[in-house]
């Protein structure tokens, strides 16, 4: 082959790609329209498609996918079908407010549902305030989004870190009272620090006088906790609390378990659900775990058992493994949306809502969930029940679940509007424990 | 490439991206913030001139950005916190500087790369002050003491960053072609025979670095202005891998070569996250290998090889 022909080759394809990327661009001026019915319901799904994360944001894309499916099935959302756009968050926040931005001024997304990385919700809900989109905090836990602004546009479908933690701490309170000292060991980046100050002002009210033995922040994406194990072997606390996640706390615990450390110490694990799957039977008996919400597998009281039943037996066939909650927060933004939708609907008369008029119909909005219901504050934050227990290995699944379930009405454990959680949590005082519900064995 | 054809190219460039932000609203944001990396990237070529390749350049990024993050709440004016940045950058590319430059090569980059990693630990670790990976949100900004509307506030970012793309080349352009520009491709080829000329090769070095510190100092804080929340996360040795890849993809061979690929390499990441939002890694891989292969000049590369054929 000659040079020149290859020179021109190449730059054909350029020049092809380049003309291409301004077409597509140019794409985008297109107006939006008045609230007139579009032919389809747009929504932007950003979660984590690489990345450690992706342990939450792969099957909670698989939910995505299967919910739309369903919906669309069964008519879509007034009569308009659903049509799903995901992000990957794991770029980073910079990255993800561009992204935001394409969804909304390109794809024409009528809802965003924003966010596992509680950096990238902080990054996004202010745009949501700016480009007057509605959107739906659908996963991350951060007390700060609705405690250091007011978003009129932004929702969050379920709990948050407040809540998740509190009701762990009440548990283990009501379950194991004289425990005298506790050691933390929590992945070092904002989750991790931000979990153990929310526990840390909850239990120093609550109970005065705990000696903390140790405070570990093992580097985010540890794989050897050899050093960390030594150290709680030696130091014997009652309680170890650990608000890891994913691979680490898979690999925690059966690091832990291989060297007896669950023997001698009292494990609290608040976001244990998710890693359960994957520990199968190397997950002991006897510690406190949680699941960022009431949705574990064995719910002794479902609101809706048929329709719990559906969403988990739908996600197995389907893929093959349990739905982990992830899966069922985007349940929950999914059904939010359906219930938002006919509400502003139905103000309407039948007529299609805007933007503003969407938002308007998030507002102390309730909506169901397969466990329960939620409803939503005047500030946007959504009131989720909190189930917790102690775990057990059963017949029934092939991972552990908990047993001696209590669940924790929601607005007992949140902070009230207009209250910054820490400060709450120190107001704490002990009297709270006997607003506890009775555990059910389950 | 002539002098002629480089205007012409830039002027061509900046026709195209005012049409292209005019015409897709969303891509003025993505554009400001290829602008900003470029401009990061343009402090990276000025090294790479004289063979040193820095492995740590997105330490500038994030200081600058930080700046903006922290001064914001207190000076709110976009026209006093860039250049505040970008003298922040500057003198702490000179401390850095005075001893990074005594090493060259893989000890240059390496040395580079471990400073970045302490200041992104410290960024993640001081918690209290930084919050964390979480990061911090930048309130709005006036311009000239006016607070402007939305639309408008993204046209003067955008133009902001332009005008600075520009200044910047233009002046890159005219250091690379004095006697000091001359020296650093001097340090590449053989240092001895600068000082025997009477160069101090370090103080050559000294001096582009510290100017390469500004631009990334600049570029940050265009970033942390456009995008309005920083994280920890552009200090972190990927997103100094990324400028690198910038560097590689739009060409070392002039001071366009940078915003050139800054820009292919964002859209590019747009547009695959769009298509295939779980594989836009192995697009973006794929597209830095076959640069590698096909144009080892670049872009830029491509772009001045054609004026030539035409020529």
């Amino acid at each position: 082959m000659s040079q020149p022909t290859d020179v021109s080759r190449r730059a054909a394809v350029l020049g092809a790609a380049a003309s291409g990327a301004l077409l597509w661009a140019g794409d985008g001026a297109r107006a939006q329209g008045p609230a007139q019915k579009p032919s389809e319901l747009r929504v932007g799904i950003t979660t984590f498609l690489s990345g450690p994360a992706s342990v939450f944001g792969v099957p909670s894309r698989q939910a995505a996918e299967l919910l739309v499916e369903q919906i669309n099935r069964a008519g879509g959302i007034g009569g308009v079908p659903l049509r799903a756009f995901f992000v990957d968050e794991a770029p980073g926040a910079d990255h993800l407010v561009g992204e935001y931005r394409r969804l909304v001024q390109n794809e024409n997304v009528q809802v965003v549902f924003a966010s596992i990385s509680s950096g990238s919700c902080l990054a996004c809900t202010p745009l949501s305030t700016e480009l007057r989109k509605t959107t739906l905090l659908w996963d991350c836990g951060t007390q700060r989004v609705f405690e250091e602004g007011k978003h009129p546009y932004a929702f969050r479908t379920q709990g948050y870190g407040t809540p998740e933690i509190l009701a762990p701490l009440l548990y283990l309170l009501k379950t194991k009272p004289d425990f005298r000292s506790i050691a933390v060991i929590n992945q070092d980046y904002a989750w991790g620090r931000d979990s153990w100050e929310l526990w840390k002002a909850g239990m120093d009210a609550l109970k005065p006088g705990v000696r903390v033995v140790a405070e570990m922040f093992p580097r985010f994406g540890s794989t050897d906790f050899s050093t960390e194990i030594t150290r709680l072997l030696a130091l014997r606390p009652d309680v170890v609390l650990s608000t890891s996640w994913g691979g680490e706390l898979v690999t925690l615990v059966r690091q832990a378990a291989e060297r007896r450390l669950f023997e001698r110490s009292t494990f609290v694990m608040p976001v244990a659900e998710a890693s359960m799957q994957s520990l199968g039977r190397t997950m002991p008996a006897g510690h406190v775990i949680g699941a960022r919400g009431d949705h574990w597998n064995n719910h002794p009281r479902p609101k809706d058992p048929a329709a719990m039943a559906r969403f988990v037996d739908g996600y197995r066939q389907r893929f093959n493994e349990y739905p982990i909650y992830p899966c069922h927060h985007m349940a929950q933004a999914f059904s939010a949306l359906q219930a938002a939708y006919a509400k502003a609907i139905q103000a309407k008369s039948g007529g299609w809502p805007n933007d503003g008029e969407l938002a308007d119909a998030f507002r102390g909005l309730t909506f169901d969930t397969p466990t329960s219901t939620i409803t939503l504050r005047e500030d946007g934050q959504g009131l989720e029940d909190q189930l917790v227990g102690l775990s057990s290995q059963g017949e029934r699944f092939p991972f552990a679940v908990p047993r001696d379930m209590v669940i924790f009405p929601a607005a007992m454990v949140s902070t009230p509007v207009g209250q910054k959680s820490v400060d709450w949590l120190k107001s704490l005082k002990p009297d709270i424990l006997a607003q506890m519900p009775a555990p059910i064995a389950g | 490439m002539s002098r002629r054809a480089e205007a012409l190219l830039a002027l061509l460039g900046v026709a195209a991206l005012v049409f292209a932000a005019w015409a897709a609203p969303w891509l003025r944001f993505v554009l400001t913030v290829a602008l900003a990396k470029g401009l990061a990237v343009l402090g990276i070529l000025l090294l790479l001139r004289a063979g040193q390749v820095s492995f740590g350049h997105a330490m500038f990024l994030a200081l600058g950005a930080y700046t903006v993050a922290f001064a914001a709440p207190g000076v709110p004016e976009a026209l006093v916190l860039l250049p505040a940045a970008a003298l922040l950058a500057g003198v702490a590319g000179l401390l850095i500087g005075l001893f990074v430059v005594r090493y060259r090569d893989i000890f240059f980059g390496m040395l580079n790369l471990a400073l970045s990693m302490v200041f992104y630990s410290v960024l993640e670790k001081f918690y209290a002050v930084t919050k964390g990976t979480d990061g911090i949100r930048v309130p709005p900004l006036s311009v000239a003491g006016i607070e402007p509307a939305r639309e408008t506030q993204e046209w003067v970012m955008f133009g902001l960053a332009l005008g600075l793309a520009l200044f910047c080349a233009v002046g890159v352009r005219a250091y690379l072609a004095s006697p000091m520009g001359q020296a650093l491709a001097g340090i590449k080829t053989r240092e001895t025979r600068l000082e025997f000329l009477g160069v101090p090769a370090r103080r050559v070095m000294l001096f582009a670095y510290v100017l390469s510190a500004m631009m990334g100092g600049a570029g940050g804080a265009l970033i942390a202005m456009t995008s309005r929340h920083v994280t920890p996360q552009l200090a972190y040795w990927t997103s100094s891998g990324e400028l690198i890849f910038i560097g590689i993809l739009g060409g070392a061979g002039s001071a366009l070569g940078p915003f050139l690929g800054a820009i292919a390499f964002e859209l590019v990441r747009v547009y695959a996250g769009a298509a295939v939002a779980d594989a836009w890694q192995m697009i973006l891989g794929g597209v830095l290998l076959a640069v590698i292969l096909f144009a080892p000049g670049g872009l830029i590369g491509i772009l001045s090889r054609q004026k030539r054929k035409q020529a």
